[in-house]
């Protein structure tokens, strides 16, 4: 097996015994992105010669007797959102092309102290906004599996880069499904951890109170090792939650016995997909053979898609509209020529520097907060929100963790819901619920369809219960391939 | 008849260490453009604000002081619009839930209390500055982000007198905290105020006109005179008065319009998710009234109780806390008359400050000096005078009131044997005036009294000197 197909845990192992050096990893992924790069387009930027020094630093470590870190000499690859300091951070999107950050998001420096080696910056939909990475200004990325089929959104250069072994694991950020979604059509594990968990401090801001840091891995193992490594309190982030990181990578494997979970009617209406019913039926029935417990519930509002949707957007296209309203062309970033006036400025930079999808939200964002409009909407979607949260409560008082459906139907053709942005929404519709509650969720590959496309379910869970979660995912895995 | 109705809106910088949501320093006066700035007050994607501690305190002490209740559930708010000096697009404000709310201020003008309600106390962060200079626009981002306290008031300021010392009101309240340096020179503190006129008696408020750029106390007095006078014209002429937004031209000594109602800003305030909401414990306010200087208003009443002074000569011991607790530090000196001490820091202390631009702390006058000062007076060991430049001394060099009339020789000569012989010689040499005294004016007594200090160096008694001359000239 060649060095980058291995997942964490295998590679680590074999850096430890000094059977190989993580210089031969490193080069063996960017030789891999260099030959499959050109199709799949996974990746924005690739830092080899960095690289390649944290690679030869990892190994002086290990040659030293000192402790790498427990990710010491792994190749990982991140969403192009998040700051890296000296490093281009485009965010996908043309406003900020030439942007070099000046700092280390607080992700990117836990992943440095755990001794990762940053080989690059995925491609995502301009700002995450989008669903298949093909609002990103620097093209779509094409999904593994079947190149004429995107990759999903907006994390889909990260899965994409997992899937076809272009490193060993990578990190993405999930709004609403943005992990978990990709992840699904590419057939990797992605895990959205609880808001708060992981520090969002140098992630580029979508919509402040729905996103969230994940890791897009091989195997659930590695989502496992990849948040402990990234996740706990952070000073910079006034967000995130002051709570113990507990050893996931200590106890994913511990056993699903008596855990009860529940099916909710709502996920798995008469008119769903006959290939992603069937699997996530399959799952529920791996679970149970595997000494889980089922158990039938509802989700009378965080199970409907129309009202999760609706709020959804509502919160997320108002917080993005102030989020983006930075980038003026003012302080950094794009600045369009030939401005006679502040006014002229503004609009041809802004103009010049968002794509559609981008200009489409932050004028639906800036209309749902204007005065008249507020309470109708912003604050209509947030009771709503409330009510969604509620109705988690309520259904993890009766069960461990729920069992659904990531998406409608395998991933989809490229152009094929590009002109109706409608369409590209609902594909989000397993998933919202899970970012408006701010509760930790994990997409698991459990099958393929006949035409080969990965299909995997989620596994959602109360605040905090991420351990659960990697429990109950590495149990689908088993059950899913021969162990 | 018209009565003028103003409501103001009063900014103060907060005197923290570092700004509202980062680490860098919040001072920005004179410094060198963008040198404490980062990330975070720069509005670099993915940098998140964090709240300073110590503005929340300091906001919560001012509410308090201002009687407001601090509310223990609080929120910020995003407070959306574009404008080069505001890095991210948005102010991060208080908008619905504000830190403080319902208090009240005391302010006295021509000898009658009147209470100025005060509707809110809340915490923001500042913006940076634009500089223009030929054809283009430069930024400083270094305020950007310094903690800011906008402190509204309700609308029962009825004159520019009251206006004036409702500002001099809270400026004293957030010295006597530590709050900010209230130097509206320096733009730490900086005010607005919403002005209307109507009928005296009239129930209805009249269209309110909102005055912005108030930057100095001269500009708050001279705005509130002009827009009456101006909206009074208009309303008498037949005209209506518009709701607009209008800034103060101190120059012109006029107000210019900015902005009308029709193209007013629409804010699209929403809470910000990026902080938890501020939530107070009853023991943290507790906290936080402990923490709490003994205020203007205790402190005149127990002044004036305690030393038996005069309200006017309290009232400007108490404008400033340092004043006060100066002269609490020289009547603790046995034997200090507590008057003389008011007098001495209220007269002489005081143009002294003023002339050298100088404050209390930074003197080399000691509280035990002046008590030494007042104690050689009022034994008789140097006159008034004397003191007066004893005192110009320990001004310029420090040092004790003693020691300084001892090394120069300064004592009063009140023996009457040293005396006698300079009364005699002046008497000797003044013949002319002398007889005038003589046959019945005596006025030129003062001229004598003057010769004799004038040989004297002016240590000479006044008492003792007027005794010897009326004695000599067989004048009892
Ligand atoms: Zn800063």
């Amino acid at each position: 097996m060649a060095l980058n197909e291995l997942t964490a845990h295998e590679l680590k192992t074999l850096l430890d015994r000094g059977e190989v050096s993580a210089h031969e990893a490193t080069t063996a992924v960017l030789e891999r992105i260099e030959a499959t790069d050109d199709t799949l387009n996974a990746f924005i930027s690739v830092d080899a010669e960095g690289a390649l020094s944290q690679a030869a630093a990892a190994d002086r470590r290990r040659a030293a007797g000192e402790d790498p870190g427990m990710l010491g000499g792994v190749p990982v690859a991140l969403k192009d959102l998040l700051c890296v300091a000296g490093g281009h951070t485009t965010c996908g999107s043309r406003m900020l092309e030439n942007y070099i950050a000046p700092y280390d998001a607080t992700v990117v420096s836990r992943l440095r102290q755990a001794g990762a080696v940053i080989i690059g910056k995925t491609n995502l939909d301009e700002f995450a906004m989008g669903s298949s990475t093909e609002s990103s200004y620097y093209g779509v990325t094409r999904n593994p599996h079947d190149n004429s089929r995107v990759a999903g959104g907006s994390s889909g250069g990260s899965a994409a880069a997992v899937a076809a072994d272009q490193t060993i694991l990578a990190i993405g950020s999930d709004t609403g499904g943005s992990v978990r979604q990709p992840a699904a059509y590419c057939g990797v594990v992605g895990l959205k951890p609880t808001y708060g968990r992981v520090s969002r401090y140098g992630l580029t801001a979508y919509a402040s109170s729905l996103d969230q840091i994940g890791p897009l891995t091989k195997d659930v193992q590695d989502a496992a090792w990849t948040l402990e490594a990234i996740a706990g309190h952070d000073r910079f982030d006034s967000t995130s939650i002051q709570a113990q990181v507990p050893a996931y990578s200590q106890s994913f494997n511990r056993g699903i016995k008596g855990m009860r979970i529940g099916l909710a009617r709502e996920h798995l209406p008469p008119e769903l997909d006959d290939r992603i019913a069937a699997v996530t039926r399959q799952a529920a029935l791996s679970l149970e053979h595997c000494g889980a417990e089922l158990v039938d519930l509802e989700l009378p509002v965080a199970g409907r898609g129309e009202y999760c949707l609706s709020s959804f957007y509502l919160i997320a296209m108002g917080e993005s509209s102030a989020n983006l309203a930075r980038y003026d062309g003012v302080k950094y970033g794009h600045r369009a020529h030939g401005a006679t006036d502040l006014q002229s400025m503004y609009q041809n930079t802004r103009n010049q520097g968002f794509g559609d999808e981008v200009k489409r939200r932050i004028i639906l964002g800036t209309y749902v907060l204007s005065a008249g409009y507020y309470d109708a909407y912003y604050l209509k979607a947030q009771q709503v929100r409330t009510l969604i949260r509620r109705d988690f409560e309520q259904a993890f008082a009766r069960c461990d963790a729920l069992l659904a459906p990531v998406t409608p139907g395998p991933a989809f053709r490229i152009g094929e819901k590009t002109d109706d942005p409608l369409q590209m929404y609902l594909t989000d519709i397993y998933t919202v619920a899970v970012n408006l509650a701010g509760i930790p969720a994990i997409s698991v590959p459990c099958g393929l369809s006949a035409e080969g496309l990965p299909i995997s379910v989620q596994l959602l869970g109360p605040p905090l219960q991420e351990e659960k979660l990697l429990q109950l995912g590495h149990a689908l895995e088993c059950s899913a391939r021969p162990c | 008849m018209y009565e003028t109705v103003i409501g103001m809106e009063v900014h103060v910088e907060l005197q923290t260490r570092s700004k509202m949501f980062c680490g860098c320093s919040a001072d920005h006066f004179q410094v060198a453009a963008n040198r404490h700035i980062c990330p975070v007050c720069t509005s670099h994607p993915g940098s998140l604000p964090v709240m300073n501690g110590r503005a929340v305190e300091l906001a919560a002490m001012t509410g308090i002081a201002l009687h407001c209740q601090v509310n223990p559930h609080s929120v910020f708010a995003r407070k959306n619009y574009v404008y080069p000096d505001l890095p991210k697009g948005y102010q991060v404000s208080q908008y619905e839930l504000p830190l403080c709310s319902d208090g009240w201020v005391e302010i006295t003008v021509e000898g009658q209390t009147k209470r100025i309600g005060v509707v809110r106390v809340h915490l923001e962060e500042d913006t940076g500055k634009l500089i223009h200079s030929g054809g283009s626009s430069l930024i400083d981002y270094n305020r950007a982000g310094v903690p800011l306290m906008e402190i509204v008031s309700d609308s029962s300021i009825r004159s520019a007198e009251e206006a004036y010392q409702y500002l001099l009101k809270i400026r004293q309240i957030v010295r006597y905290l530590s709050a900010s340096t209230g130097d509206m020179e320096k733009g730490a503190m900086r005010c607005e105020a919403n002005i209307s006129v109507r009928e005296a008696g009239a129930a209805a408020y009249g269209t309110k006109v909102e005055v912005k750029n108030l930057n100095s106390f001269r500009a708050v007095r001279n705005a509130v005179d002009y827009e009456t006078r101006r909206q009074i014209a208009l309303i008498e002429t037949g005209g209506t008065v518009r709701q607009v937004t209008v800034g103060w031209d101190e120059p012109s000594g006029t107000t210019r319009e900015q902005r009308s109602k029709e193209s007013s800003e629409d804010y699209r305030y929403f809470p910000e998710p990026d902080l938890l909401a501020i939530n107070l414990d009853e023991k943290w306010i507790q906290a936080r009234q402990a923490e709490l200087p003994e205020l203007p208003e205790p402190l005149t009443a127990r002044l004036e109780a305690e030393y038996g002074l005069r309200r006017q000569d309290v009232a400007l011991l108490t404008e400033d806390r340092e004043i006060a607790a100066f002269f609490e530090a020289v009547v603790q000196h046995p034997g200090t008359d507590p008057r003389q001490a008011a007098n001495w820091i209220t007269g002489e202390l005081f143009r002294r400050l003023k002339q050298d631009n100088t404050d209390i702390g930074a003197t080399k006058v000691t509280p035990a000096a002046l008590a030494d000062l007042i104690a050689l007076v009022a034994g008789g060991s140097i006159n008034q005078n004397v003191a007066r430049d004893v005192l110009g001394i320990l001004w310029a060099e420090g040092g004790s009131a003693s020691a300084v009339v001892e090394s120069r020789g300064l004592a009063q000569i009140s023996d009457t044997g040293e005396l006698d012989s300079v009364v005699a010689e002046v008497i000797a040499t003044h013949e002319e005036v002398v007889e005038r005294i003589r046959q019945g004016n005596p006025k030129p007594l003062q001229f004598l009294m003057g010769q004799v200090m004038q040989a004297t160096r002016g240590k000479a008694n006044p008492q003792t000197v007027t005794e010897l001359l009326k004695r000599q000239l067989g004048l009892e």
